[in-house]
């Protein structure tokens, strides 16, 4: 079972690397990475830049590439299930066949500059960690809701359309809810809830980790205990890494289920 | 010829005798050993056979004495660092006299007390004394001046084991003083590192310190003084100063003082001072300002605060120059949409705009304050959404049509590069 999936990804692999989309994206990471770099000279502007680049650029590059993957791929799916293939093992690998290549090229992409300019980052590099962590997960993540959402839905564009929706849920809109449900309620003790809808968002999680080293004097600006416990000590780096690995079982979990019942 | 040489020689001899004799009786009226195997054993016994500008040499060893009262202006010298131990109970040194010099002791254990302050050296109502060298460790208080003058505090190292903010006392205290110079103290541990109150014409430099519950240094009603070249770091609520005109307060450092209440500086009620050349990095709230007036703040660095500058509407004509904000999680932070301060040339590490002529000053003016920072000051657990893009876009917006946001707040003329 294994080796099935072990060549499946390898032949994904050779086809996405043919497709030239997977070195233009390392492409794109490494000269924002190594812009970035040169430009301001200041590990922590550079690292909140890449922060962005990762919790909001890289989820909807992984988004609406593996829908226009899976899609692309119908043919060669089916064909494959005419043979004596499991649909997990051919799910699987579908799906390592993409994120293997999408997660290489990123973190390449991002830390081959970062590794030529090692010096300025040894004070950071903590975070910079974090920030790479962050990244892989989001790939894995949101390439899974890509996989989930193109099994659901048979049209093209409809299925791109719910995408770029997701994206913008999960990047935008659900930190708008955020702050929209914590003005209402801003009368009641509310850090927990606020702290458990962050819990609930991948790309918040990415955020949270990374602002818990930058911006720990503002963070620790609010006298609340649940706010000193989570961000004041390593248990909200814990908890953040914690769910953010969790998070990363839901999507593919979900497409794959959805994956071994659809009647293609 | 024979006897005269004898004569003389001998009248050589009789004169280097009485030289001898009074040299030696000056020395032993002035020189009062106390120690085991000495003359005294006590201190107590020392100061009562003493009399004024005697030196006082205290040997190494530990002394178990308490309620010392100096009233005469007399020396009092360790000799490698003699333990005198209030054993929780009492206080050690009172100084009642003028020009009594404490130096090279370490005292230990003050006692705590909820009635009087019983303070390791106490200085009630006197002049040119001075305190040096001196190792305090778990007292009370530590020095403690009321009511005088012209003394100096210097090079002590004052520690002390964090209790309960009611049951520590303070490193250094001053009440209704003048001319007092504190110099090149440690203090750590203790509620306040240093505590002035009424004092008038006072100086603050070279100090270190940190880790104290409350303030690093808490400064209330005193006119006309100075603190320069200072550490506060790591104290419960960083520095306050409050209620006071004509302070100086230059090239300090005020750093890692985190929590809702802890500021680099709070200021409260000050007008007319000067606030240059400090550097605040990582507080929760880098300066805090209440009330206050004609405060020059300039040529500060404000490095990673979570706010650097949080300025309270009922302030007035601070001016805000040339001072560098880098990396702050907020720049400016305030409570109303009126401004009464100014902002010039200071250089913001988040401005973007641009330079067309050349001339080192951005086009565009900055805005330091954001919206977010509006939505923080009045609902804290709001800060999970920090650096979140839907907050950017917030912000921009704002920056774009300015109305929730103070529209005189405002750098009109920002500086480009790091000051």
């Amino acid at each position: 079972m294994i080796r099935d999936i072990a060549k499946i990804i390898k032949y994904q692999m050779h086809d996405n690397l043919r497709s030239k989309w997977i070195i233009g994206l390392f492409l794109f990471y490494s000269a924002a990475s190594y812009w970035l770099i040169s430009f301001s000279g200041d590990s922590s502007k550079v690292l909140l830049s890449l922060l962005n680049i990762t919790i909001i650029l890289n989820p909807l590059i992984c988004i609406v590439f593996g829908t226009v993957y899976f899609y692309n791929n119908k043919n060669y799916i089916i064909f494959m299930l005419t043979q004596p293939v499991n649909r997990s093992v051919l799910f699987s690998g579908l799906y390592f066949g993409l994120i293997i290549p999408l997660t290489l090229s990123f973190l390449i992409g991002i830390g081959l500059p970062v590794i030529i300019n090692l010096n300025l980052f040894l004070d950071t590099l903590h975070i910079l960690s974090a920030l790479l962590y962050t990244g892989v997960i989001q790939i894995f993540i949101f390439t899974g809701f890509s996989f989930f959402i193109a099994a659901i839905n048979e049209d093209k564009l409809k299925g791109l359309g719910i995408s770029i929706f997701i994206w913008l849920f999960f990047g935008i809109l659900y930190d708008g809810l955020i702050l929209f449900l914590l003005q209402i309620l801003q009368d009641y003790p509310i850090e927990k809830i606020a702290l458990g809808l962050i819990l609930a968002n991948p790309v918040d999680l990415g955020r949270i980790l990374v602002i818990i080293e930058f911006d720990i004097s503002a963070l620790m600006g609010y006298t609340g205990a649940v706010f000193e416990d989570f961000f004041g000590k390593s248990l909200g780096t814990f908890i953040s890494f914690l769910s953010l690995t969790i998070w990363f079982f839901i999507p593919f979990a979900l497409s794959l289920v959805k994956f071994s019942k659809k009647d293609l | 010829m024979n006897w005269w040489i004898m004569l003389n020689r001998s009248g050589i001899k009789f004169i280097f005798l009485i030289c001898l004799y009074f040299t030696f009786s000056f020395v032993y009226a002035g020189e009062l050993k106390v120690g085991k195997g000495e003359h005294f054993a006590t201190i107590k016994s020392a100061l009562e056979s003493s009399s004024p500008f005697d030196t006082i040499f205290i040997s190494p060893g530990i002394y178990k004495e308490r309620n010392i009262v100096i009233d005469k202006p007399l020396t009092l010298t360790g000799i490698n660092y003699p333990i005198i131990d209030g054993e929780d109970k009492h206080e050690i040194f009172t100084v009642v006299s003028d020009s009594v010099v404490i130096q090279k002791i370490k005292f230990i254990n003050s006692g705590v007390s909820f009635i009087d302050d019983n303070a390791a050296v106490k200085l009630d109502e006197v002049n040119n004394c001075i305190i040096s060298d001196n190792i305090f460790e778990k007292n009370f208080f530590a020095v403690y001046l009321a009511k005088s003058s012209d003394c100096k505090v210097l090079n002590n190292k004052i520690t002390s084991e964090k209790k309960s903010e009611a049951s520590s006392g303070n490193g250094i205290h001053l009440w209704y003083c003048k001319n007092i110079e504190i110099v090149g103290n440690y203090i750590s541990g203790h509620r306040d590192g240093i505590y002035f109150e009424f004092v008038e014409s006072s100086s603050i430099n070279n100090n270190i310190s940190e880790h104290n519950l409350r303030y690093g240094l808490h400064f209330m009603f005193s006119d006309n003084c100075s603190y320069s070249q200072n550490e506060f770091s790591y104290n419960g609520a960083g520095v306050a100063v409050m209620f006071t005109k004509n302070v100086e307060m230059t090239d300090n450092t005020f750093k890692h003082n985190w929590g809702g209440a802890s500021y680099g500086i709070l200021l409260k009620d000050i007008t007319d001072s000067k606030i240059y050349k400090n550097s605040f990095y990582k507080n929760s709230s880098g300066i805090y300002i209440e009330g206050s007036n004609r405060v020059e703040i300039k040529h500060n660095s404000f490095l990673e605060n979570g706010w650097a500058i949080r300025l309270m509407a009922n302030s007035m004509d601070n001016v805000f120059e040339k001072n560098n904000f880098i990396g702050n999680s907020f720049d400016v932070a305030t409570n109303s949409t009126r401004n009464y301060n100014k902002f010039k040339n200071n250089y913001w590490s988040e401005y973007s705009g641009y330079d067309l002529d050349k001339n080192g000053i951005g086009d565009v003016p900055y805005r330091p304050v954001k919206l977010y920072s509006l939505i923080v000051e009045k609902n804290r657990p709001t800060l999970v959404l920090l650096r979140s893009l839907f907050v950017g876009i917030l912000d921009s917006a704002e920056k774009i049509f300015p109305v929730l946001t103070p529209e005189t707040l405002i750098d009109n003329f920002p500086s480009m590069k790091k000051l």
